[in-house]
């Protein structure tokens, strides 16, 4: 009977085509403007390391003001970033099965190939674990083990667009290129990793792309490097020299620590907590005791990485699609109660209205799904509009606006979902019709 | 074949109560051919409704070939209507889009019947009203007689014990009325039931038997008698 369904549907479709092409575009519009916001939901929401969710935690401890705390929104959150001295002392617990401690600078690369000239690269400085832990793809070589980090050693990794610019693209591990002022050996060359949002660094706003190279955590206080990230500080100090500096109740290092079990976090968390009872103890870090181990769903949360506006929108975007959906539900009243003659005359030939209602919604179905389809396209388009737009100032938008299978698939069902709910009551209005009413008005 | 006890049907508003039809008996054996007469308003069409269970009554009982079809639901009168009534309208009603063959196929379709039977039937219906040839052609390309022939031809093909006829003639010249009447004597003397309302007291002689409504009543009937001599055969019984 499907058959014969959707011949009657496609028939009815094109009978009235001005109709059908005006239900269709109003799905299509609808469904297209609940895409794009969805999709660039979805970007903007994804953890992109989801898999390790439980295994991953960013390290806080409220090393505030006594009067106030860091943030007024969130009072009760501790600072995002620690300073120095913490970080160095907390990193040095062999808890976790592996941690690190980092923070973003800058410095000149110089690839010293002949045609090469030097270029502005943003640096990470970190510990060897970044790789292993964050599970950074390479393309070539690997990361650096803990004995570069005790060194330090001058070994460096390089992003695969760092690699192509300096060596257009050649596996480059052995070489070596100038930092600043100082040579690093290339260990390895990361492959395409662009994890959105950068959820091991949301300072710098979460849709940043990530450093262009990877150099050892001690560096940064050998070269004294400068942090450009956010760097804030509560407590009036005198800061003269770098030193002064790592010892300055300032924040501005970021910490990660994997831990791969309950137990492990519970003794984790103990560890930390014991280390601030003993600051206090020395007359640091005034304020109650507050340290907090973020897995990545509740860090990215904390950071609020998706407004209260991109809710509010995805919520507008649906008003718009119900709005759409009541248009196309008088729409399809009327076309199926002006062809209500027809389906008396088929229920006088024996069509039960379970047989009415199945034709009314095949119809419906297909003006759901050929809504879906074009306003799948017309979501291509639009995302492709943002793009043009916004892609020269925000160099996040191309992944922000990139539509993956999920929204495919969760456009297609909502198309469907819309079509029947829009067409249910108008089916069932013309199913309960009496034939007799239409059959001498044919 | 058919039998109405008492049947009653009122349309009720806010304002007013119609009684449509009243204690309505009426009684057409197998192979009947029943003219239904009355004025405008009588009751006719609602008698012609509720005999082709498109629409229920309120009181009163009807048994349609034996099965008493009273109180069926929704489906179960589609079901009845589909395998045993065949319905043919004053206007034809055939569905314009649908080319002759669709339009004769559509309640074979509602009785999920396997295609090569379909086609079957529908060749055999069309030989019968002669419009074999017309099969490809839509209603618009047809005359108003042809056009009640495959209105004919879609009622026949589900092979229906009864054919229920709304005034079949009215919308055609006299030449066409007397071709479609001759179609429906010629069907009906091969053992198809026919009840058929009409304005038309010249059709209505041709019919074995008359009935008169009037005000939702049987006022009038002209006692069966079955062709070919079969007097004192009374087979249809009257009450109002």
């Amino acid at each position: 009977m499907f058959d014969y369904d959707l011949k009657l549907a496609l028939r009815s479709l094109r009978r009235h085509i001005g109709l059908s092409m005006l239900m269709v575009l109003a799905v299509a519009l609808g469904i297209a403007v609940c895409t794009i916001t969805f999709t660039v939901y979805h970007a903007m929401s994804t953890n992109p390391i989801a898999w390790k969710n439980d295994r991953l935690y960013a390290v806080t401890i409220d090393s505030w003001d006594p009067e106030k705390p860091a943030d007024d929104e969130q009072p009760e959150m501790p600072p995002e970033q620690l300073t120095y001295r913490d970080a160095i002392a907390l990193h040095a617990a062999d808890i976790p099965e592996r941690s690190l401690v980092m923070f973003k600078s800058e410095r000149v690369l110089n690839p010293q190939q002949p045609g090469r000239t030097p270029f502005y690269t943003l640096v990470r400085v970190t510990h060897g674990d970044f790789f292993p832990m964050f599970e950074t793809p390479f393309l070539y070589g690997s990361g650096w083990d803990r004995e570069a980090d005790a060194g330090p050693e001058p070994v460096i990794v390089l992003s695969r667009e760092t690699n192509e610019k300096a060596f257009g693209g050649e596996n480059s591990v052995g070489r070596t290129v100038r930092l600043g002022d100082n040579e690093f050996r290339i260990v390895g060359v990361l492959d395409r990793w662009e994890p959105a949002p950068k959820f091991y660094d949301l300072n710098n706003g979460s849709f940043q792309e990530a450093e262009d190279v990877f150099i050892p955590f001690m560096w940064g206080e050998t070269l004294q490097l400068p942090a450009v990230g956010n760097t804030n500080c509560w407590k009036s100090e005198q800061i003269e020299s770098f030193g002064d500096f790592l010892n300055s109740e300032c924040v501005w290092v970021q910490m990660w620590a994997e831990l791969p079990d309950r137990d492990t976090r519970e003794r984790y968390q103990a560890f930390v907590d014991n280390y601030v009872r003993g600051q206090k103890a020395g007359g640091r870090l005034p304020r109650p005791l507050n340290n907090r181990l973020f897995n990545v769903d509740e860090w990215l949360d904390f950071y609020k990485v998706v407004k209260k506006d991109n809710r509010v929108l995805i919520g507008i975007a649906l008003l718009f699609l119900a709005v759409c959906l009541v248009n196309i539900i008088g729409l399809l009243l009327a076309k199926f109660l002006n062809g209500a003659a027809l389906t008396g005359l088929r229920r006088a030939l024996g069509a039960s209205r379970k047989d009415v209602i199945r034709q009314h919604l095949t119809e419906v179905v297909l003006v759901g799904l050929a809504g879906g389809v074009l306003g799948l396209l017309f979501a291509v388009a639009g995302l492709a509009g943002i793009r043009a737009i916004y892609g020269d100032t925000y160099d996040r938008y191309e992944q922000l606006t990139r539509i993956d299978p999920v929204v495919v698939l969760v456009t297609l069902g909502l198309s469907l979902l819309a079509g029947l709910i829009a067409g249910v009551y108008p089916a069932w209005r013309i199913g309960h019709t009496s034939p007799a009413v239409y059959l001498k008005t044919q | 074949m058919l039998e109405m006890k008492n049947v009653g049907k009122i349309y009720r508003t806010e304002l007013l109560e119609t009684h449509a039809l009243r204690d309505f008996s009426l009684s057409v054996e197998p192979g009947e051919f029943v003219a239904v007469t009355g004025p405008s308003g009588s009751g006719k069409t609602t008698f012609l409704n509720v005999t082709g269970l498109l629409e229920t009554f309120d009181s009163g009982s009807y048994r349609l070939d034996g099965d008493d079809v009273s109180r069926l639901d929704d489906d179960a009168r589609s079901r009845v209507r589909n395998r045993k009534i065949g319905f043919i309208f004053q206007s034809f009603n055939l569905i314009p889009d649908l080319d002759v063959r669709d339009n004769v196929e559509v309640p074979l379709r509602y009785r999920r019947m396997p295609a090569a039977e379909r086609r079957q039937r529908i060749g055999n219906a069309l030989e019968l009203v002669g419009l074999a040839s017309r099969a490809r052609h839509y209603p618009a390309q047809l005359s108003g007689g042809q056009q009640q022939r495959v209105a004919i031809a879609r009622a026949l093909a589900g092979d229906p014990a009864m054919l229920l006829a709304d005034e079949p003639t009215g919308n055609l010249d006299s030449l066409m009325a007397r071709q479609v009447l001759d179609l429906l004597e010629h069907i009906n003397s091969m053992g198809t039931t026919i009840i058929m309302v009409t304005h038309d007291p010249e059709l209505a002689r041709r019919a074995h038997r008359n009935v008169q409504v009037i005000d939702g009543q049987i006022t009038d009937f002209k006692p069966y008698e079955a062709p070919h001599a079969q007097s004192g055969h009374a087979v249809a019984s009257v009450s109002a």
